[in-house]
Parts: structure tokens; sequence; C-alpha cells
């Protein structure tokens, strides 16, 4: 025994074959507890959400099997299809805004300056501070008569704005709350992926006399993009189940010009308390996600840039 | 040469200021129309640094809103599901290394795709059924759903790279799985472990949506607090913008003591949650 697992320790391979089967401890023991926790809060909900998907339930009355009513409702509601609407919107900008300024501000924090860890510090506390906090503050910046940036573009000489308080305007500045908010995370990772680029195809670019922005289009940009790739996936998650800063400027408001799947579901769950109703839109909800990230997921294997990726 | 390349650096720090002055701005504005009376924060053109500070707005949250005790409760939840998760999270994420039982950490990756709010429906009703509406339990419990998957995730990705060897010689001197964890495997991780820490930390403190449909009056997270505060006939700018800054305040301070794991967590995570 002893014998063994002293061969199985000096190499690595052979501990991955023959002789780690018999030695390997039991390491179940160590997951379990986190198994019974899962299976409470996470599996339990999604299980109940699905059942509760196929019922007609109002709090407080009798639940009754409904079938798939819930779903073909779904179909029908004019909301649903403007809320879905309203949050493809959302996602597309909250996606391409911090991507293009992270990318922007990871190539600055790439190079060397003064003080260069002190600002990127700053740069990156909105990420970290607590978004409703955050939201309030922008809700009073965004006052149409007293607010600061009416003040600051009537300086450059643009006239006032409505912000959040009109219908079309009401969704780009709550892109531009979550773009100040996001745009850090899409830096860091990009500045991750810089840091990992070699330097030699950019001496020889130079001595043929490249300009920066060659340089950049045909060699840096391709040697981060998995590095992009991954930066638009966690954000089309993020922005596309984003709660916080909506619910707490506009609550989906004026009207429901703001209203995405998420605050429409809130309101049918916990304002109308129509369960059954709720439980339908939340699986949709979710095979959406799911979806939406399968179909990034692909797209980044398509491109072959997964073995890039791997260190 | 020398020269122009400190002028570079210098023009590139401009840059760098101009990248970055939203951040510094926005919160320069916070911090002044938290200590502005009604009237400056009224005033037109705006204010930026008023003649008499209006400490008073601090004041006022703390004996008016009750914000010592939503305090208290945010430290509570906050820590109750950060411990919680620490407790069950790390040994999970050594356990699921060693295992590589990659399946797993998909159910883990799922939940973080999850909208927060299909998680709430059913253990609200749960809550109900069990009578634990109107104490800080729900809310603990609900927490895990963030703090959980943080955790595991970090610690799974920690792990990986810790040396087997050491825990292999301990394993032949006698040492049972549990030794191993506890005295080899677990004294290693605490780098990852402080990460992991202080992402569940940020990630719980910042959580809005719980909060608002469990929360009562006696319960409610600073979070809600600051968003109860809003009635939308008469809002004072002042006294609000307080509120929210004692909210954000702590994790702020956090992220500029544990920068670096912040980073290293964040984007390890990212890297590999892609």
């Amino acid at each position: 025994m002893a014998a063994v697992s002293m061969e199985t320790a000096r190499s690595d391979s052979a501990a991955k074959n023959g002789g780690k089967l018999r030695l390997a401890p039991n390491y179940w023991p160590f997951v379990i507890p986190a198994l019974v926790v899962i299976a409470a809060v996470i599996v339990f909900p999604w299980v109940f959400t699905l059942w509760m998907s196929v019922n007609s339930w109002t709090l407080g009355q009798p639940v009754v099997f409904a079938g798939l009513d819930n779903y073909v409702r779904l179909f029908t509601d004019f909301r649903f299809w403007e809320s879905l609407w309203h949050t493809a919107l959302y996602t597309l900008l909250a996606v391409v805004a911090p991507l293009f300024f992270g990318t922007l501000a990871a190539l600055i924090f790439d190079a060397q300056f003064p003080l260069r860890g002190f600002l990127r510090g700053i740069f990156v506390m909105p990420m970290m501070a607590t978004p409703v906090a955050i939201a309030l503050v922008w809700t009073m910046m965004f006052h149409p008569q007293l607010g600061v940036l009416n003040y600051l573009l009537s300086l450059v000489g643009i006239g006032p704005q409505e912000w959040i308080y009109n219908q079309t305007s009401v969704i780009p500045s709550l892109v531009l709350v979550e773009t100040w908010q996001w745009t850090p995370l899409i830096m860091l990772i990009v500045l991750g992926g810089l840091a990992a680029v070699p330097r030699e195809p950019f001496e020889s670019a130079e001595i043929d006399g490249a300009n920066a922005w060659q340089k950049f289009r045909y060699l840096t940009l391709p040697m981060i993009a998995p590095f992009l790739m991954i930066g638009v996936i966690i954000r089309s998650i993020d922005a596309v189940k984003s709660f916080d800063i909506i619910y707490a400027m506009t609550q989906g408001g004026p009207g429901t010009a703001s209203e995405t799947i998420n605050i429409y579901l809130y309101n049918t769950a916990f304002s109308y308390y129509d369960i059954g109703y709720a439980s339908a839109m939340a699986v949709i909800f979710f095979v959406i996600i799911v979806a939406l990230s399968f179909v990034l997921m692909m797209v980044r294997q398509r491109a072959n840039w997964s073995d890039v990726e791997t260190r | 040469m020398m020269k122009r390349k400190t002028i570079d650096r210098i023009g590139l720090f401009f840059v760098a200021l101009v990248m970055v002055s939203p951040v510094i701005l926005f919160f320069l504005w916070m911090i002044s129309l938290s200590l502005k009376y009604e009237i400056d924060n009224g005033a037109y053109p705006p204010i930026l640094i008023p003649e008499r500070f209006a400490w008073s707005n601090y004041l006022q949250v703390f004996q008016e809103n009750n914000f010592f005790l939503y305090f208290w409760n945010s430290i509570l939840v906050t820590g109750g599901a950060t411990l919680l998760a620490l407790l069950i999270g790390v040994p999970a994420g050594y356990g699921i290394a060693r295992l590589k039982a990659e399946r797993s950490a998909m159910v883990i990756m799922i939940a973080r795709m999850t909208p927060g709010l299909s998680f709430l429906i059913p253990l609200f009703l749960l809550f109900q059924w069990l009578n634990l509406l109107g104490t800080l339990w729900p809310q603990i419990i609900i927490h895990l759903v963030v703090t959980v998957p943080i955790v595991v995730w970090i610690m799974i990705g920690y792990f990986e790279t810790t040396p087997m060897e050491l825990e292999e010689a301990a394993s032949i001197d006698g040492a049972t799985p549990w030794q191993v964890f506890r005295l080899v495997a677990l004294p290693i991780a605490k780098p990852g472990i402080v990460v992991a820490f202080i992402l569940s930390v940020i990630f719980s403190w910042n959580n809005f949506v719980f909060g608002i449909v469990l929360a009562s009056r006696e319960t409610r997270t600073l979070p809600v607090a600051v968003y109860n505060m809003l009635s939308f006939e008469q809002v004072s700018w002042g006294p609000l913008a307080a509120a929210a800054l004692i909210v954000t305040l702590p994790v702020l301070v956090l992220t500029m003591f544990a920068q670096r794991q912040i980073v290293a967590g964040l984007t390890a995570g990212a890297v590999k949650g892609g």
C-alpha cells in the first residue's frame, strides 16, 4: 500500500491513472452539506417554479391545475412582448457601451503612467458600490429642473433633457447608469487579456511601419478577442437580469416604458400575487437566459478562440 | 528619448484622469448632496461646496429613520449568510476540486444565471408556511443563493492550483481525509478564503431584491431602508444622499483596502465563468 502510494505521489501521470482509484480518499462528505443547501435553496425553487407554472394560483385563492394555460396567455400578452423588447434593447445597449469604454480604459491602464494603481482603484469602485444607493443619487442628478446633469449640459450649450422621465429617453438613461457601474468589470477582464499579449509581433510591426490603429486592429484586437467574448457573455447575463437600478429609478415607468421582463415578473408576482402566471414567466425568462448564454458560448467556440484562451 | 517618454506618461496620466473623472465627479457630488441643506440642494446653478455643512442630515438618517437597527440587520444578514457559506462552501470547493466533479460546478454556474426573482417566489411561500417571515432568518437563508455559489466557485479554482504532494504525503502517514483537509489543505488556502469572504460580503451587502420582498419594517437591511426613504411627493435630497452614502460606504472602504483580492477573485471567476 505504502509503496504504491509513494510511486503515485512521485509521478503525476501515474497518479491520474492506475494507483489513484484505490487510494482516492472519499471526498463526498466534504460536498454533501453544500449539496443539501443547494438542493434546498436552488433546486427546490426551480422544481417548485416549474410546477407552479402549470397551475393557476393567485395568492389567497385555491390552486387549480391549468396545464399550459399560463404559457398560452404569455404568448398573447402584449405587455409581455413589450417587456421582451425592452429587455432586448436594454441588454444590447448595456453590453455594447461598457464593452467599448471598458476596452478603451483597459488599453490606457495597460500603459505606464504616474498614479496608475491609485486611479485604477478609483475606477473599480462603481462596480462594488451598492446599486440601489447609486441609483438614488443618479435619480437626483437626472432631475429635469434641479439635476446637475442638465446644468452640465447647459454649460456646453445643450438644452435640458428629460432623462428617465421621458418614454423615449428612459432606457438610454438607465443604460448610462449601468454603463457607469459595469465598465470597470470589462476593463479588468480585458486588462487580464492584455497582460498575456506577447511583445514581439508589435516590435516587428513597428519596423514594418504600422501605425497605432493598425497595430490595434490587426494585433491587439485579435489577441484580446477571447477576453472580449467572455466580457460579452458575463455582461449579457447580468444585463438581461438587471433589476436593482431599473426598479429603484423608474419601477418600469414612465408608464411601462422601461418595464423589462424582470420588472414585469416582479410586478406579476408581488403586486398582483398572480403566482402561477409569474412562475411561467420565470420559466420562459430562465430559458431565454440559458439560450442566450448557449448561443454566445457557441459563437466563442466556433471562432476557435478557446485555444488562445487556455493559458 | 527619455524626455519624450516622460511627456508620454504625463499625457497618459491626463487621459486616464479624464477616463476616471465620471467616477470621481459622481462620488464628489454624492458627498456634496449629503452635506447640503435643502436650500442649497435646490439652488440653480448647483452649488458644489456649500457655505454651511449640513451634518444634521446624517444625524437625521440615524435618528428619524432607524438606521442603527437597519445597519445591525445588514450586518447580521451579510455576516450570517457569509459565515454559513464559508462553513459549507470551502469544504465543498475542496471536495469538488479533488473529485474533479465538473458537473456539480455546472449547477453553480446555472445558479448564477438564474434570475433572483425565480428563487424568491417559492422561497417566499416556503418561509410563509414555516412562519419565519418577520425574523431575519428568511433573508439569511435566501442570501445563501448568492453567497454559496461565489464561495464554492472561488474555492474550486483555488484548490485546483494548490499542490497535491503534501496532501498525499499526509494521507500516507495515516491522516484521515478530514485531517488532511483541516491541517494541510486549509492553511494553504487562506488567501483564497479571504477572496471568497470579501466577494461574498460585498454581494450580500448590496443585495436589494430579496429584501424588498422578505423584509418587514423591523427586518429591513440597509439597501431596502434607503429605498424606503423615497416618498415621491416630498423627497429631501440631503438626508437621502447621506443615507445612500452610509449604505455604500462600508463596501467602498472594503474595496479600497482589498482591491488586489477583489480584482483577483473577479477576474478569476470571470475568466472561468465564461
